[in-house]
C-alpha cells in the first residue's frame, strides 16, 4: 500500500522536452495501479502527474507518453484530457490563476477582480503575460462561496478579496 | 426537536488536534467503527435504516436502503465511492468537513463498508480541492498505520482498502454514473440507468454512493443510536443534524449546523441577517439547481419534504441568498451559462437545450429579448425535462422555470426598457 501526497500539491518542476514520462513521473504512475482493477483508472492521476511535469499543462507529446505509460489508445487519452477543465492543451503561465465569477461570488464583487487582473497583468483570460509569469481565467463555483468573491492560485484558495489584497498576493508571484 | 442542538458534524471544526487521529481519538472518535465491527453487518444497515438518514448530496434518498440494495456475501468484490466531488455552485459543507475532521469521513467510510463488505473504497474528491485531498491522504496513512485500515481493521479480520482519488474539473462528475466513469478513467459521462450502480457501479461491480455528509453522520448513529438521531429534525423522514451553506448578501456567509427542518427565517438570523440591512428579494434553498424561492417563504422549514412542496428542493442545501439590489435575470443568465458549460454533452435536450437557455437569458439581460422568450424559455425547459439522460437537464432548468413563473415583471421590465433596469453593483470603492 502506498500512499502519494495528492499530485499537483508539489510544484510543477521544469518543463522537459522530447524526452517523455520522467523516471520519477514514470515511478508514480507505477505506484498507483495497485489501487485499482484496471490500469484505465490510472488514466486521471497520470495525467495530473504528467501535467506537473511538463509545466502546467500537456502538449502532445505528453498525452502520448501518458498514453505510451498506460497501453490506451492516444485517441483515448485525448478525449478525457479534452472534458476536463484542469487539464490545458495550451501553455499556461507559472502561476495559474482561476476567479470563481459564478453566482454567489457574482453577489460579491467577482467582475471587479477579474477587471483587476486584467490591469494588473495586461492581458486578456487564458492568455500569458509576456514574462511567462501568470496567466488566469474566470472558473466554476470553487466550494468557497462564503468567501467570496476568491480566486484560485496554483493549488491555493485567496479568499475575501478586495482589489488591493489582488494587488498584493500578484506582487507575491515570482 | 431537541431541547439544545449541539453540533454533531462540526463538532471537531476549529480543534486542530482532530486531524491527528490521536486526537481524534480522544474526542471519541472510531467508537463508532469499533461497535460496528461487534455487529452484524446487516444490524448496521438497520440501524442506518432506523436512523431515517437520508442523502445529503442533492436527492434525499434513503441511505440505509441503499445500502441494502447491495447484494449479499463476500464472493465478488464490491466497492463505496464517497462522493466528494462538491461542485453544485452554492456548496461548500463538505470541504468544511474534509478540512477539519478527515477521519469522521474515514470512519463513515469504514463503517458503510463493513456493512455492504466492501473491501475498497475510492473517495472522488473533485480536483481543486488539493488542500482536503492532502489532509485526507495524511488522515489515511495514519490510519493505516494504526490498523484501523488495511489488512485487519481493528483486528476484527475485515479488510478494508480506501483511496483518494482526484478529479480534474466537470461538474458532471459529481451525478453518481458520471463519476464511476470518470474513477474508471474515461469521460465523465453519466451511464444510462438502469442498471443501477447498486447492481453494476464502479468497474462492473455493486457499488455504493454516498456523499461525504452523509457519511459522516453514520458514526454518530451507531455510536448514539437510531432514536438520537430521530429525536432531531421535523418528522421521521426528516431526520438528523444538517449543514446549511449559506452565501450571497447575508451578514455572515459559512456553513451552519442546525438540526434539519429549521426555518429559512431562523437560519438567516444566525448567520447575521440580511448584508447592509437590505431587504431579502429572492432565495436559492439548495443550490444552483434549486428553483428560486421569494420572501414569501421565509418561515419555510428547510427539509427534504417542506421545500420540495413549496416548489423548489432542498438539494445540497446551498443557500443563496439575494437582496433588492440583486437583478435576477443577470443571476439566472449566470446559473444558465453554469450549466451550459457543464452539460457533458452527450444527450440532445441537454447539450443544445442548456445552450438556447443561456443564449436567450444574455440577450435579455443585454436588453435585447422579446416578449416571446418567456414562453420560448419555457418551451425549452419543457423540451430538457425529463429528456435528458441524467439529472442535469432537469437541474439546468430549475433556476430558469422559477425566473419565469415568480419573477414575471423582471423579465418584461428588460424586455420594455431594452436595458437591465438594475444598475450594475461597485463592491469596492475606487478600486480599493
Ligand atoms: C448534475 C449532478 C451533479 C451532482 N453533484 C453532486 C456532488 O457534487 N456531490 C454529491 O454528493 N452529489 C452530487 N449529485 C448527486 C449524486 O448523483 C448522488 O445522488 C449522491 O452522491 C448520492 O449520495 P447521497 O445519497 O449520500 O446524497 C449530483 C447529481 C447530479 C445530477
Ligand atoms: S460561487 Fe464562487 S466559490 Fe462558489
Amino acid at each position: 500500500m502506498s500512499v502519494h501526497e495528492p499530485a499537483s500539491v508539489k510544484p510543477p518542476g521544469p518543463q522537459t522536452r522530447g524526452g517523455g514520462l520522467s523516471a520519477a513521473s514514470r515511478a508514480e504512475i507505477d505506484g498507483l495501479r495497485e489501487r485499482y482493477p484496471t490500469t484505465e483508472a490510472v488514466l486521471l492521476p497520470a495525467l495530473h502527474i504528467a501535467q506537473r511535469q511538463w509545466g502546467g499543462w500537456l502538449p502532445d507529446e505528453a498525452i502520448t507518453a501518458v498514453a505510451e505509460a498506460l497501453d490506451l489508445p492516444v485517441a483515448r487519452v485525448y478525449g478525457v484530457v479534452t472534458f476536463y477543465d484542469l487539464f490545458h492543451q495550451k501553455p499556461v503561465g507559472r502561476h495559474r490563476i482561476r476567479v470563481c465569477n459564478n453566482l454567489s461570488c457574482q453577489l460579491r464583487g467577482a467582475e471587479e477582480i477579474l477587471e483587476v487582473l486584467h490591469r494588473e497583468l495586461g492581458v486578456g483570460e487564458d492568455e500569458v503575460t509576456p514574462d511567462g509569469r501568470c496567466s488566469y481565467v474566470h472558473f466554476e463555483c470553487l466550494g468557497s462561496c462564503d468567501t467570496a468573491p476568491m480566486m484560485m492560485v496554483d493549488d491555493e484558495y485567496h479568499e475575501n478579496l478586495t482589489p488591493n489584497r489582488v494587488r498584493q498576493v500578484l506582487k507575491g508571484l515570482k | 426537536m431537541a431541547a439544545k442542538f449541539e453540533p454533531v458534524l462540526t463538532r471537531n471544526v476549529g480543534k486542530p488536534e482532530a486531524l491527528t487521529l490521536k486526537g481524534y481519538r480522544q474526542l471519541g472518535g472510531y467508537e463508532g467503527l469499533a461497535k460496528a465491527l461487534t455487529m452484524e453487518p446487516d444490524a448496521v444497515i438497520d440501524e442506518v435504516k432506523k436512523s431515517g438518514l437520508r442523502g445529503r448530496g442533492g436527492a434525499g434518498f434513503p441511505a440505509g436502503m441503499k445500502w441494502s440494495f447491495i447484494p449479499k456475501g463476500k464472493d465478488k468484490p464490491k466497492y463505496l465511492v464517497c462522493n466528494a466531488d462538491e461542485s453544485e455552485p452554492g456548496t461548500f459543507k463538505d470541504r468544511l468537513l474534509m478540512e477539519n475532521d478527515p477521519h469522521q469521513l474515514i470512519e463513515g467510510c469504514a463503517i458503510c463498508c463493513f456493512a455492504v463488505s466492501a473491501a475498497t473504497c475510492y473517495i472522488y474528491i473533485r480536483g481543486e480541492y488539493t488542500k482536503s485531498a492532502v489532509i485526507l491522504e495524511r488522515a489515511l496513512k495514519e490510519a493505516y498505520d494504526a490498523g484501523i485500515l488495511g489488512d485487519n481493521v481493528l483486528g476484527s479480520g475485515f479488510k478494508l482498502n480506501m483511496y483518494v482519488h482526484r478529479g480534474a474539473g466537470a461538474y458532471i462528475c459529481g451525478e453518481e454514473t458520471g463519476m464511476l466513469e470518470s474513477l474508471e478513467g474515461k469521460r465523465g459521462q453519466p451511464r444510462v440507468k438502469p442498471p443501477f450502480p447498486a447492481v453494476v457501479g464502479a468497474f462492473g461491480a455493486p457499488t455504493v454512493i454516498n456523499n461525504v455528509e452523509t457519511l459522516c453522520n453514520v458514526p454518530h448513529i451507531i455510536t448514539r443510536g437510531a432514536d438520537w438521531f430521530k429525536s432531531i429534525g421535523t418528522d421521521e423522514k426528516n431526520t438528523g443534524p444538517k449543514l446549511y451553506a449559506i452565501s450571497g448578501h447575508v451578514d455572515r456567509p459559512g456553513t451552519y449546523e442546525h438540526p434539519i427542518g429549521i426555518t429559512f427565517r431562523e437560519m438567516l438570523d444566525a448567520a447575521g441577517g440580511m448584508w447592509h440591512g437590505r431587504q431579502l428579494k429572492a432565495f436559492i434553498p439548495g443550490g444552483a439547481s434549486a428553483p428560486i424561492l421569494k420572501p414569501d417563504q421565509i418561515d419555510l422549514k428547510m427539509d427534504f419534504d417542506t421545500v420540495a412542496k413549496a416548489g423548489s428542493m432542498l438539494g445540497s442545501a446551498a443557500v443563496i441568498v439575494m437582496d433588492e439590489t440583486t437583478c435576477m435575470v443577470r443571476s439566472v443568465a449566470r446559473l444558465s451559462k453554469f450549466f451550459n458549460h457543464e452539460s457533458c454533452g452527450q444527450c440532445t435536450p441537454c447539450r443544445e437545450g442548456t445552450n438556447w437557455m443561456e443564449l436567450v437569458l444574455d440577450r435579455l439581460e443585454h436588453g435585447e429579448g422579446t416578449e416571446r422568450d418567456s414562453q420560448l424559455l419555457l418551451s425549452i425547459c419543457k423540451n430538457i425535462g425529463g429528456q435528458s439522460l441524467c439529472a442535469l437537464g432537469d437541474a439546468a432548468i430549475g433556476p430558469v422555470k422559477s425566473l419565469v413563473d415568480r419573477f414575471p415583471e423582471e423579465i418584461e421590465q428588460h424586455v420594455r426598457n431594452r436595458a437591465c433596469p438594475f444598475p450594475r453593483p461597485r463592491y469596492f470603492e475606487n478600486g480599493a
